[in-house]
């Protein structure tokens, strides 16, 4: 795919290096303190200077995942302190503003520490423009991946000292939704339409031939198909008998034991609203027939096939019941 | 506070489990949390302005992501963890009236810098809103 002319302007900027941004303010306990109670931090090594004396730092130190805050500039964008670089180190973010990618999300934030910071530090970091990804487009729309990295430092009369490193990657784009979709969305569909919603469990699709099975599940039945011409069982429910041919199908309920024949069990890609690592299992019940479910309650590094499980009906989103299988200890 | 007791090093297993922690995501955690780490961009106190911007409401910026990352590994490890380094990637936003569920497990050991690497994931009703590591050195 070839690019768009403009873009060179914004490769050019990569590997640049911006001067510095200092803090407004040294490290201080009030602002750490309002910090804590918001994240709802309680380690008494940031806010009990008893405490925090008797620990090998001997005095009150910044919480470490702090670090960025302490520069950046406030209420007003680009407002940095005295002694500040006169550069904007966000310029790339400008450039692809200027050509309609107006939306800005952070999506990683990769600190390392070189040491904890003690109270009336003064910081700075400068930023190197590390890379501008291809144009891309994601759940929220079209844009471009921009990484930067910002060294922090603490200044020191007999010469500043790094502090740590931040790499921060944002996503510049083009909103795939409009505000008036949500407004629509608000006045049409119910009151709260702004409140997330939950991703359900995936509904099974129900045909005429399946149906004496989900309904089977709603009355916490395992049901399975049975011909009366030849007496056999088969699942999943087809319209006519695997074994004879015939139409002649009703069902017989299954005490719903049986054991592993085989299973998976999946990490990725995750997928909501199922938890991961996911267990799934292709069981053989006693009845003879073989069904593919998920497995709850078991140990996955103990998972193994010829374990027996036992079905257990459980209900999603209100009005789902699935036969879910649990391992059956002893 | 005192009590609060810090793992050994010795104390820490491949595979361990951090007990789980429920954070109940509220307009006040977002935009609190975003003016406690000086991020007054609009997305995160302005609900208009995260409209304008696709969102459908004000989203946690990624430094409260950061703190409460935090809060997740040092409620586990206790108050002489030290942090090496926190990695975190972002994925579906936390709007208000969520409810994010973080799990995480120790999947590195460095005996000798005593470092434990903790993976970790932060789970909304959408999916992962955060996954990452920590490393932390323990006494």
């Amino acid at each position: 795919m070839s690019e768009y002319d403009w873009l060179s302007e914004v490769r050019a900027l990569v590997g640049r290096e911006y001067g510095r941004v200092y803090a407004w303010d040294e490290v201080n306990p009030m602002m750490v303190r309002q910090w804590c109670e918001v994240m709802g931090i309680e380690n008494p090594l940031y806010t009990d200077p008893e405490y925090a004396k008797q620990s090998e730092f001997g005095e009150l130190v910044a919480p470490p995942a702090m670090l960025q805050p302490w520069c950046l500039e406030g209420l007003h964008m680009n407002n940095y302190p005295p002694g500040s670089t006169d550069e904007n180190p966000y310029e790339v973010l400008g450039l692809l503003e200027q050509q309609g990618y107006p939306s800005v999300v952070a999506v990683n934030s990769e600190l390392n520490f070189e040491r904890y910071l003690r109270m009336g530090e003064k910081l700075y970091y400068t930023t190197i423009i590390k890379e501008v990804s291809e144009e891309k487009t994601t759940a929220l729309g079209t844009g471009f991946f921009v990484t930067q990295i910002m060294p922090f430092y603490s200044v020191k009369e007999a010469g500043d000292e790094k502090v740590g490193e931040l790499l921060f990657r944002v996503f510049k784009f083009r909103p795939a939704h409009s505000k008036a979709s949500f407004e629509n969305k608000s006045a049409a569909e119910k009151p709260d339409a702004t409140k997330t919603d939950a991703i359900p469990r995936p509904y099974p699709g129900i045909s005429d031939d399946t149906r004496f099975f989900w309904d089977g599940c709603a009355k916490h039945e395992l049901r399975i198909q049975h011909c009366k011409s030849c007496d056999a069982l088969q699942h999943p429910p087809a319209p006519v008998c695997s074994h004879c041919q015939s139409f002649d199908l009703d069902y017989k309920v299954s005490a719903g034991t049986g054991e592993i024949y085989s299973f998976v069990v999946m990490h990725y890609p995750e997928v909501p609203p199922f938890d991961y690592p996911n267990p799934i299992g292709l069981i053989e019940l006693d009845d003879g027939v073989r069904m593919i479910a998920g497995l709850v309650g078991v140990n996955i590094s103990e998972l193994e096939i010829g374990q027996r499980v036992e079905v257990e009906f459980t209900s999603f989103d209100d009005d789902l019941v699935l036969p879910l299988f649990r391992s059956k200890s002893g | 506070m005192t009590l609060m007791k810090t793992k050994q090093f010795e104390d820490v297993c491949m595979g361990d489990q951090l007990p789980a922690l429920e954070i109940p995501i509220t307009v006040a955690l977002i935009a609190g949390g975003a003016v406690a780490t000086r991020d007054y961009f609009p997305g995160h106190h302005d609900k208009d302005a995260a409209q304008e911007l696709g969102s459908p409401h004000i989203f946690m910026n990624i430094l409260t992501t950061s703190g409460l990352v935090q809060r997740f590994v040092e409620q586990w490890c206790g108050p002489e963890g030290r942090f090496a380094d926190l990695r975190i990637r972002l994925g579906a936003p936390n709007y208000p009236g969520d409810t994010m569920m973080f799990q995480g497990e120790v999947t590195a050991l460095d005996a000798s810098s005593r470092t434990a690497e903790v993976t970790l994931k932060g789970k909304n009703s959408m999916g992962n809103h955060v996954t990452g590591t920590v490393a932390v050195t323990l006494p």
